[in-house]
């Protein structure tokens, strides 16, 4: 292929034309902090997160939207590392297989840990676990995994105790994941779906996203050996292909800052299916186009369903 | 990145997506992301440009000055590079971090612009034996994969379109058996080596004289292979064949 011909230089545009991301109408955008702001005068309020006090005034430590709960005021950084709690379903990376425990990498400050005893071991039964499971433990997870587990406990210090005592939680195998800053989360019931469109994914609430084919989701420890086969099966072509779309679906509505859970991403994915070519809907205007899209038809559905419940409550 | 870690998994769906000619964000294996053009970014330098592709970050200048030639080579011009990587790129760059990286892209173009059929030093003199114009200064941020650079012309004008471009430095990964341009971090770390192929732009494109009176095709003036992997000869010719 020519890359001197006209399709390599379409990909150069000039930094003029650089396209304005925002989607959000100026009526609807909270107002916006920057660290050092005055908030308020320290009178009867309570400082939480975020905050500081400078002489009298109340003033933001970071830069975010504020947050009040009766008299308490948290500003809630837009860009920050992730702060766990409990319950969280969280996607993180091995980094090191230490004593009867391993260190993930979960965006947060700290790194995270896994113990051994919070890990359902092959064959399922419950058990002690035994010197000999200590010295398996890099057969079972080794460096540069990747692992969708549970945040069990949070230390005072700050880093997270995660489990995976679940058949959901588990080694992940093949797909992508996608990083964003952890404030693009919104928090739901679940975040493990299987979206209509034929894949599943893994909405991390640390901002770590995973994508993947549908069928890996059926794992089941009894039968290693075809997850072992299963792990080198190439990916169909069309699997790729919407894997690819909703990568960067996510990719566009991150960049218009529009939050990401099953519903955005999936109304994303069917505005996005007006480009035939995925690769189309790299460049910035294509992704501004889908992103404004959802953001309208979120909207909407918003303004429906709140209806449906006025309806409901007060007839 | 060198330290960015991925499961054998990860590696396996990177690898078969470059075999099947379809990367993970929906582009061929030879296609760009997009990228941003800047020109007449720096105001003390003839001529300058910033390059932007997804976090790589490019500022180039051109400086001239009227010097005196070698005394071997009393009718041509000299050109001279230096690159700098900026330690807000990574921290890695802090200090002298980012100096030998820097100083193996200074040479790379140096080398890049040695042919005669690259790039014309005869056009940078002015008065045979006496005195010549021309030092290109280039500067980049954080880790290359692509530098374009604009030709210094004689009349020192760097026009607003990219097609301009006289040189061109394309990288090659080898991922598997094929070789992909413009990787992604989680790509670069799968593949064990480079190839970096200095191409003259294709003269179609910034020449004035008609369409069928120029040649087609540019040709290769340098390569270098980066990384501690090897490369068979059918694929390295490929490779240069796929950078041209």
């Amino acid at each position: 292929m020519d890359i001197h011909g006209s399709e390599f230089y379409r990909n150069i545009r000039l930094a003029s034309d650089r396209v304005n991301h925002s989607v959000a109408s100026t009526t609807d955008l909270p107002r916006f902090y920057m660290p050092g702001e005055v908030i308020t005068g320290m009178q009867d309020f309570m400082r939480g997160h975020g905050t500081s006090t400078v002489g009298d005034n109340l003033v933001s430590s970071v830069a975010g939207v504020l947050q009040k709960v009766n008299k308490l005021i948290c500003v809630q950084p837009v860009r920050s590392r992730y702060v766990g709690e409990i319950g969280d379903v969280v996607v993180g990376r091995v980094v090191e297989v230490q004593q009867r425990r391993w260190k993930i990498e979960t965006n947060s400050r700290l790194d995270s840990i896994l113990q051994l005893s919070a890990v359902n071991l092959p064959g399922g039964e419950l058990r002690r676990r035994s010197a000999e499971d200590a010295q398996l433990m890099r057969k079972h997870l080794q460096e540069g995994d990747l692992i969708s587990a549970e945040v069990q406990s949070v230390f005072h210090d700050g880093s997270l105790s995660l489990h995976t005592r679940s058949l959901k939680y588990g080694k992940l195998t093949q797909g992508t994941l996608v990083k964003v800053f952890p404030s693009f989360i919104q928090r739901r019931k679940n975040h493990f779906h299987n979206l209509p469109c034929g894949i599943s994914v893994i909405i991390g609430n640390n901002g770590y996203i995973w994508i993947s084919p549908l069928h890996q989701n059926i794992m089941i420890e009894e039968n290693k050996e075809e997850i072992q086969n299963d792990e080198l099966q190439p990916v169909s072509r069309a699997d790729r292909e919407t894997m690819s779309r909703v990568k960067n679906c996510i990719a566009a509505l991150v960049a218009s800052d529009v939050k990401l859970d099953a519903t955005s991403i999936n109304f994303a994915y069917e505005e996005s299916l007006k480009y035939e070519s995925v690769k189309e809907f790299l460049e910035p205007e294509a992704m501004l186009d889908v992103a404004f899209l959802t953001q309208h038809r979120i909207k909407s559905f918003m303004e429906g369903y709140f209806e449906c419940f006025i309806l409901k409550t007060f007839s | 990145m060198p330290n960015l870690l991925l499961s054998s998994a990860e590696k396996v769906f990177i690898l078969h997506g470059v075999n099947d000619d379809y990367r993970s964000d929906g582009r061929s294996n030879m296609d760009y992301r997009p990228m941003e053009l800047e020109t007449d970014v720096v105001s003390h330098a003839s001529g300058s440009a910033r390059l932007r592709l997804a976090n790589t970050d490019i500022l180039v200048g051109v400086k001239t000055e009227i010097d005196v030639p070698k005394p071997d080579k009393p009718n041509l011009g000299k050109i001279e590079f230096f690159v700098d990587c900026s330690a807000n790129a990574t921290p890695e760059f802090e200090g002298r971090g980012g100096e030998q990286l820097a100083n193996s892209i200074a040479n790379l173009m140096q080398r890049a612009y040695h042919s005669s059929q690259a790039f014309d030093l005869k056009q940078l003199s002015i008065l045979e034996g006496k005195q010549f114009k021309g030092a290109l200064f280039n500067t980049r941020i954080p880790l290359v994969k692509a530098v374009l650079m604009d030709g210094g012309n004689v009349d020192l004008q760097l026009s607003d379109d990219p097609y301009d471009s006289k040189l061109l430095d394309v990288t090659l990964c080898k991922i598997g058996e094929k070789c992909v341009v413009d990787p992604s971090a989680e790509e670069e770390s799968c593949s064990a080596v480079s190839l970096i192929v200095g191409v003259t732009g294709n003269p179609r494109h910034y020449s004035t004289e008609a369409l069928d009176a120029v040649p087609e095709g540019g040709k290769c003036s340098t390569i270098a292979i980066n990384g501690p992997g090897s490369v068979a000869q059918p694929t390295l010719k490929d490779a240069i064949k796929q950078g041209m």
